[in-house]
Formats: C-alpha cells, sequence, structure tokens
C-alpha cells in the first residue's frame, strides 16, 4: 500500500479515538456503577467511583428474584439452541445433498422470514397459543414451552444458510464412499457431515442463545412472574421511589458477560456466516 | 435429482451385490428407498412445521384479523368477531381522525430515524473499516472492542444508555454541562424533542458495528496488488479510497442497507427499553404504535391491520430497491 498522506493519517486517526470513545463510553459507564453505592450513583454522575464496592452484585440477587429470572433465560434459551440446531441440521442436509422441487421456494420463505416484524405475528401467535391451551392443555402461554417453540424458530435462517453452505465444502466423494459401503441418510449424516461440521455448528449455536438470550418482545407478552427471563426481568430494577442502577448495571454485566465473551471468542466463526452470504 | 443418484449408487455398486439372493437383495431395496425423492421432505418437516406454526400461520391469521372488529372480549374465539370489511384500513389510512394522524406521524418518524440510522451506521462502518484496514499494532484489539455493542444484549445496552441520558444523574449532562460547560442546567432526553435523537445515536450504537463487520470483510476480498499497482500509477490514499475501495465494496452496500434499512424500520425493541413501555411523540416508532394499539387500547383488528400494511410497505420497498440497484449495476 502507498505510505500514507498526512491528512488521511489524521483522518484515520480521528475516526478511530471517536469510535472507541463512543463504543467505550457506555462500557465504562456500565462497570464503574456497578461498583458504586446506591447513594454516589443518585448524588450526581461521576466517573471515578470514589467508595468502590461490590455490594450491588450481592445486593442484586434479592431486590427482584433476578436468580430465578437467570434459570429461565438459561433453561430457554439451551433448549431453544439445542432443538433449534438439530432442526436447522436435518433441512440444510436436504437442501444441501438433494435437487427437490421446492428447494429454491424453501430456502426464499425461511430468509423471507427474517423481514417480518415481531409485531405483526406476536399477537396471532399468542392467540394461537391460547388454542392450543385450551385444545390440548398445553401451556404454551405463559410458560417456557412457548417462548421455547416461538425462539426456535427465530435462529433458522441464520442457521440454516451457514450449515448449508458448510455442507456444500464437504467434499461428495465421502457421501459417495459411505453409500457404496451401504451408509443409508441418517448414517451418513451422522457419521460423515457432522461430525466434519463441528466447528460450524459451535459458532451456529451461539448464534441462536444469543437471539434467544436478548430477545425483548415475545418475553414480554409471553411470561409471567414466574417464568419472566432476564431480558424483561432486568427492568424490574425500577421500584416507585427508586431505580437501583448500580444493581442495574450490575446485574446487566453479570447476565451479559458470559455470551459476550463466547461471541468474541468465536467471532470468526460466527461471523464468517453472516458476512459471507453479502460478500458473495 | 434423486433418480440420478440411485442410478450413480448402482452404477457403483460392487459386483455381486445385485445378483445376489433374496436374503441379500431385500436390505438392499431397503437402503435404496432410503436415498429416494421423498427423503429430503422428511428431512425437512421439523422446520417446515415450525415456521408454519411460528410465522406463517399467525401471519395470515394476522390478516384475517385484519378485517374483523377485535377486541379484548372476543380474543377467546376470535374468530367469531363481527366482520368489519375494510372499516379497520379506512380508519387508519384516514389521517383528518386522530388514529390515522398518529400512524401517519409514526410513520414520518420512522422514516426519519430509518433514513438517519442507516446512514450513520454506514458511514460509520465504512469509517472504522477503512481505518483499520492500514493499521498493524492492535488491529485485532480493536476489532474486537467494536463488536462489544453487536454481541451485547439489547436489553442490557439500551438500559446502560437509558441511565446515561437520565436528567439528574446521568453521564450525558454531566459532560455536557459539568464537564464542558456547554449547557445551562441539564437537558431531557428521555422525553420531549431530544428523545427522537437519544433514540437515534443508541440504535447507531448497535447498528454501526454490523455495518462495519460486512464492510471489514468486503475490504478483505480486495486484492492487495490493485493498491499496489494504482499506488505505482501515483494515486494516494483519497484517490484510492474513491477509485477502488468504495467501487469494490458497493456489492456489499447493496445488500447491508437494504439489511439495515428493514431492521432499523421495524425495530421494537430498542425504543421499548430506553422509554419503557410509553415512547414519547417525538419518538413514537410505527412498531410501538402497533404495540399500542394492540396491547394497550386493546384495538387488536386495527393493530392487525396496521401490521399488515408495515409488512407491505416493506417488501415493497425490498423490491423497489432491488430493482432500482440491479438496473444501476
Amino acid at each position: 500500500m502507498m505510505p500514507e498522506t498526512p491528512g488521511y493519517r489524521i483522518f484515520r486517526r480521528t475516526t478511530l479515538v471517536v469510535l472507541t470513545v463512543f463504543v467505550c463510553a457506555p462500557l465504562v459507564v456500565m462497570v464503574t456503577t456497578a461498583v458504586k453505592p446506591l447513594s454516589q450513583v443518585q448524588s450526581g454522575f461521576r466517573w471515578i467511583p470514589t467508595e468502590p464496592t461490590l455490594r450491588p452484585f450481592v445486593d442484586m440477587w434479592s431486590t427482584v428474584p433476578l436468580a430465578r429470572y437467570f434459570v429461565n433465560s438459561v433453561v430457554v434459551a439451551a433448549v431453544a439452541t439445542v432443538l433449534s440446531v438439530s432442526v436447522a441440521v436435518l433441512a440444510a442436509y436436504a437442501v444441501s445433498r438433494w435437487q427437490f422441487r421446492g428447494r429454491e421456494s424453501f430456502r426464499l420463505a425461511v430468509l423471507s422470514t427474517q423481514m417480518f416484524p415481531g409485531v405483526l405475528f406476536l399477537l396471532p401467535l399468542f392467540l394461537l397459543f391460547v388454542m392450543v391451551d385450551r385444545a390440548t392443555g398445553l401451556e404454551l402461554v405463559g410458560s417456557r414451552t412457548g417462548l421455547v417453540v416461538t425462539y426456535l424458530t427465530f435462529a433458522l435462517p441464520y442457521a440454516i444458510w451457514m450449515l448449508v453452505s458448510y455442507f456444500e465444502t464437504i467434499p461428495r466423494d465421502l457421501d459417495d464412499a459411505a453409500k457404496v459401503d451401504g451408509c443409508g441418510p441418517v448414517r451418513l449424516l451422522f457419521t460423515v457431515l457432522l461430525p466434519a461440521a463441528r466447528p460450524v455448528i459451535v459458532a451456529v449455536s451461539i448464534f441462536s442463545f444469543m437471539l434467544a438470550w436478548g430477545e425483548v418482545l415475545f418475553a414480554s407478552v409471553l411470561t409471567d412472574e414466574q417464568t419472566r427471563t432476564v431480558s424483561v426481568g432486568l427492568q424490574s430494577y425500577a421500584g416507585e421511589a427508586n431505580v437501583y442502577w448500580n444493581q442495574v448495571m450490575a446485574a446487566s454485566l453479570v447476565v451479559s458477560a458470559p455470551i459476550v465473551l463466547a461471541f468474541l471468542l468465536l467471532q470468526r466463526h460466527i461471523t464468517s456466516g453472516l458476512t459471507a452470504g453479502a460478500v458473495k | 435429482m434423486s433418480t440420478s443418484t440411485e442410478r450413480g449408487r448402482a452404477g457403483a455398486a460392487p459386483p455381486g451385490a445385485g445378483p445376489a439372493g433374496p436374503a441379500r437383495r431385500k436390505p438392499d431395496s431397503a437402503r435404496r428407498t432410503a436415498w429416494r425423492r421423498r427423503t429430503p421432505y422428511l428431512f425437512l418437516i421439523p422446520a417446515l412445521l415450525l415456521e408454519l406454526f411460528v410465522h406463517f400461520g399467525p401471519m395470515l391469521a394476522g390478516v384475517v384479523m385484519s378485517v374483523l372488529k377485535l377486541t379484548q372480549y372476543q380474543l377467546a374465539r376470535w374468530w367469531e368477531a363481527p366482520w368489519a370489511g375494510l372499516d379497520n384500513y379506512q380508519v387508519m389510512l384516514d389521517v383528518d381522525q386522530p388514529t390515522g394522524a398518529s400512524l401517519l406521524h409514526s410513520f414520518l418518524v420512522t422514516t426519519g430515524f430509518t433514513v438517519i440510522v442507516v446512514a450513520v451506521s454506514w458511514g460509520l462502518g465504512v469509517a472504522g473499516a477503512i481505518s483499520l484496514q492500514r493499521m498493524r499494532a492492535g488491529r485485532g484489539t480493536l476489532r474486537t472492542l467494536f463488536l462489544v455493542p453487536y454481541a451485547l444484549p439489547v436489553f442490557a445496552a439500551v438500559i446502560t444508555w437509558r441511565f446515561l441520558l437520565q436528567r439528574d444523574n446521568g453521564m450525558l449532562n454531566h459532560v455536557l454541562s459539568d464537564q464542558l460547560g456547554l449547557l445551562d442546567g441539564n437537558a431531557f432526553y428521555l422525553i420531549g424533542g431530544n428523545s427522537f435523537w437519544s433514540l437515534c445515536v443508541v440504535t447507531i450504537w448497535r447498528e454501526w458495528p454490523f455495518a462495519f463487520l460486512m464492510i471489514m470483510a468486503a475490504l478483505q476480498s480486495i486484492p492487495d496488488d490493485v493498491y499496489e499497482a494504482s499506488g505505482m500509477d501515483g494515486a494516494g490514499p483519497w484517490r484510492q479510497l474513491r477509485s477502488i475501495t468504495l467501487p469494490m465494496i458497493a456489492p456489499v452496500n447493496q445488500v447491508l442497507i437494504l439489511v439495515l434499512a428493514l431492521r432499523t424500520f421495524r425495530d421494537f425493541e430498542t425504543p421499548y427499553v430506553l422509554f419503557g413501555g410509553s415512547a414519547p411523540d417525538a419518538a413514537r416508532l410505527i412498531s410501538v404504535e402497533i404495540y399500542q394499539n394492540s396491547f394497550q387500547t386493546f384495538n387488536f383488528g386495527l393493530g392487525s391491520a396496521m401490521s399488515v400494511l408495515l409488512l407491505v410497505f416493506l417488501m415493497l420497498l425490498t423490491g423497489v430497491y432491488l430493482t432500482a440497484t440491479r438496473r444501476r449495476a
């Protein structure tokens, strides 16, 4: 590359400084506020905590039933992830290994669901859940099951897309060899394709878990006090008189840190799928 | 086709496997049926059922509801609600009535919001990506840092911003009035006219890393020798940016801007967490408008009609955009 001109260098450095400050400011506030006592948070903003304390990390569990929200979120996100990745693997297998009527329509239909505004199917889905509830006794509204079923579909477009592209890179020679050995379709999937696709499956799982973990709209309508997830539960720190901002920040940190770390550690795997489609 | 797969398989079968005794033929034909034409559909069934149950079924039901006079009293047996024909559509499109005026207002707010958020997010994404492109040390660290807003769950990110934007003990007022002395006294950011800009800034904070990520990937696909060749011809960095980088990332921009626009236009979670349920007028996005009509005033028929309108609008927008950008390309 050409050596930079001074003007270009100034532009480049300014951009990076501005972006770093913009990105970091909320993150810094989040961390510093989480270690301040409430009195200090309420007496006006200060960047540096003068009396750092870890109390908020202890108190946050008793101000609201955070542990319950946390367990709900873990259960919902984990079950939704396992099921949705399994469903996506089967669908991606069909799309990548067979030419069949409706193949393109299926891919398009799945992709198009990403365009649907959540509010559009929130109410009908809610009513559908009520109907199923009445007809079969399977509780879908106010239960974790309903959330799991909903979240299952959210990661499907990305997961199927990513798995199809990966399966297509696995040479057909392997398939043919396995078929000659008398391997059926199910065994081929489990013995040939899945072991090779392990990194993609991890990436897809993290992505799917993230979607379920962060979802707010459906969680706010489909859960009750017992089944509430952290995405909605965090708002309950705003009491009538006080907002426990230090505890809100501490709780936000604790519930986000694992997922952010997982994403950052696996960023190359996860983002390669997001960008591959567009760059192609 | 699956038939060709079968033929290929039969051809590749070891000699002697075919004319075997009846005992061997049975598992062989069973295996062959397993690779039949029907097989892919079996693997698709779970995904299809889920999509039908969660997306397509409810969407059709939503279209039906939009022509009903549906309130909370008929929810249990919604299909028996009185027929409303196109009344709901008429009500919401009549801009002289409060409902129509309010919808139009939120549509305009959403349009302005989308244009600003997409333009700035894209700009920041490009600026960030090309600035990192020439960096040697610390590139990976900054890239990772810039991705944090994208990885952070929306509720945690937006609730932090909500604290930052508090009037009395928030960070922004502290910086602007106490530290820089730009403001006389503290401003409100979460009510009144400022709330629109707050919503824009918070959404840009969350969205720009996605643009950055896509453009970074696009930049990596530009071979270095293109830059080297143009450098030898005497092109400086600005010239290279204009004549090489920007044209080369154009195809990515086409998809990126569409995805950003669709996501921003139907955003619900940012205003919902930032303002807590009732968004101020200046920042009432169309999704919030629909949510309030459905779940706060319980006029579900009207809410459904608005949702249908929103979907039709997004589909039209996508169609027009793709046609326009393809023709140019």
